[in-house]
């Protein structure tokens, strides 16, 4: 059964008259994960802040768990946990002080601090670090603290502003099982703009652009915009593209330099097979037949220029 | 949960080497009034002939003590509560607290609370160390006692004003420099108006409501005015940190 966990209406918001977020509407069910791209500027962050309630919208309505941001403040923020573009991090205090006061201010219940703060720390990988001033880590050990302050409450719902920034390939592996283990028993929304890491994480991607929300759907739309019926030839006789195109299930054929060839086909057919029996029957000196993929970047700037002319 | 933000602001405050040497210099500060004027004491009075010329010492040191206090800590308070809000701010930890199940008045009240218990733990060393003349003579508690609840009282009214001009800037000197400078002002706002007893300036003036608890005296005015003073800026800062979420 799948319930909804977030629910923002028609949130707008302008700095002094300026928009920075127009009329972005969605829902976010419990146990998805919601990757939120845009290029820098686009208004990820702005929308962020307000579903998490450090800033009103100046219309619009969220809701979390079906408890009003902006009527019950204190019962909807108890239910989320959030790691903003920089870490809020006290860095006086010792990762475990820090920890401890987290869960405090997030009411969890006094027996329960000490175990709230192991499981934090072990799901973070920070237990070695327990004893250590905040300020001493390194950046990408800050970055777990952060999302440790995050999930420490057991939250419905998890919002991760950039979390992977500044990690180690290793860490950044790391945080993205984790987020994917959270996407199980929480929701969450994270922004970023590294696109393959949407690909291995997200469920739902939404892209905003210029504070529109330009794309709102799953995660395959997006793979199938990626791998596309598309293929790529290389040939070192090549012949004319008509040629190409008397091939059955070929539709579009867009000639390149080094006789490369993009090729796109019917969606079904699957026309390698037949490409390369006429390459080789005529002698086309075929070297390279491979799939196409447009790069998630491609696809990224397709949707966002697509919708702008539009 | 305004209780747990105070014990963490009491801890950060004692986390850095700032509030140490703070509490060290004046314990130092005071001691050292405190010795002098146990010193002087027998000095000054076996000078006084006449027994009605005479004081007695808890007066006599606690005066010397209490003033200079009140004096110091127009210094030592800007110090300490520079840092609440504006260094959240300089180190955008803010959303931390605006994230979490709080309300605007619970963040503001714990802030103010880990600061003032902070302070009471420096009056109550002074408390102590008057407390300490009773072992050789007979003191007067009411009077330390009306001197203590004035000074904490002072005290606390400072730190609301300190807190509220650190929610105003990114900076923790400049908060502890505005918040120096309008204590001040509001310290010797009496003497501009001296030749006018009847100026309604006078009231404003923070010394004046202290000076009656120096003498001894409880006066519910002036325990008012404390009151009002130390709510009226927490209910701005409560109105500044609003705006931040609003305006963004």
């Amino acid at each position: 059964m799948s319930t909804v966990t977030v629910e923002a209406s028609e949130l707008t918001r302008a700095y002094n008259g300026r928009i920075a977020v127009s009329e972005v509407s969605f829902n976010l069910n419990k146990g998805e994960v919601l990757g939120f791209l845009g290029p820098n500027g686009a208004g990820k962050s702005t929308t962020m802040k307000m579903l998490t309630g450090n800033l009103a919208p100046t219309s619009g309505t969220v809701k979390i768990c079906g408890i009003d941001m902006i009527e019950n403040p204190k019962e909807a923020k108890a239910l989320i946990g959030y790691l903003p573009e920089t870490p809020p991090l006290y860095r006086e205090l010792t990762v475990d002080e820090f920890l401890t006061v987290a869960a405090r201010l997030h009411r969890v219940s006094r027996k329960h601090i000490k175990k709230a703060v192991q499981v934090a720390k072990e799901r973070c990988g920070l237990t070695e670090m327990s004893n250590r001033l905040i300020e001493n880590l390194s950046k990408g050990y800050q970055q777990r603290v952060g999302i440790a302050q995050a999930i420490i409450h057991n939250p419905m719902v998890v919002i991760l502003d950039e979390p992977t920034v500044g990690l180690d390939p290793i860490q950044i592996r790391d945080i993205r099982a984790l987020i994917k283990e959270l996407g199980g028993e929480h929701s969450v929304i994270l922004s970023t703009h590294i696109l393959p890491e949407v690909e291995v994480v997200c469920d739902h991607v939404q892209i905003i652009h210029k504070g529109q929300l330009v794309f709102n759907g799953s995660i395959d739309v997006l793979r199938q915009q990626r791998h596309g019926n598309r293929l790529l030839l290389g040939l070192s006789r090549p012949p004319a593209p008509e040629a190409l195109l008397a091939i059955a299930g070929v539709v579009a054929v867009d000639a390149q330099p080094n006789g490369l060839f993009k090729l796109r086909y019917e969606e079904g057919s699957a026309p390698a097979e037949a490409l390369v029996q006429a390459a080789v029957a005529n002698d086309w000196g075929l070297y390279q037949i491979s799939p196409d993929q447009t790069s998630l970047e491609d696809v990224f700037v397709q949707l966002t220029f697509q919708e702008l002319d539009a | 949960m305004i209780i747990n933000l105070a014990r963490k602001e009491l801890r950060s405050l004692l986390a850095s080497p700032m509030g140490w040497v703070i509490l060290a210099l004046l314990q130092f500060v005071f001691g050292t009034f405190f010795l002098l004027g146990v010193d002087q004491y027998f000095q000054t009075m076996s000078g006084m002939l006449r027994p009605e010329m005479r004081q007695g010492v808890t007066e006599f040191v606690g005066r010397n003590v209490f003033s200079i206090a009140s004096f110091v800590m127009l210094f030592a308070v800007p110090l300490l509560s520079m840092r609440l809000i504006s260094e959240e701010r300089r180190q955008q930890t803010l959303p931390f607290l605006f994230s979490a199940p709080l309300s605007m008045t619970e963040i503001v009240l714990g802030k103010f609370v880990g600061l003032v218990s902070f302070l009471t733990i420096v009056i109550l060393l002074i408390t102590g160390m008057m407390s300490t003349l009773n072992l050789w003579a007979e003191i007067d508690f009411g009077f330390v006692l009306a001197n203590t609840l004035g000074l904490w009282l002072l005290v606390a009214a400072f730190a609301s004003l300190g807190l509220f001009m650190s929610s105003l800037t990114q900076q923790p000197v400049v908060a502890a420099i505005l918040t120096f400078v309008a204590l001040f002002a509001l310290m010797i706002l009496d003497y501009f108006f001296a030749s006018d007893p009847t100026s309604v300036m006078n009231y404003l003036s923070l010394m004046r409501h202290f000076e009656p608890f120096s003498r001894g005296l409880l006066d519910s005015r002036d325990i008012a005015y404390f009151l009002l003073f130390i709510l009226t800026f927490l209910t701005l800062t409560v109105r500044r940190l609003d705006a931040d979420r609003l305006r963004g």
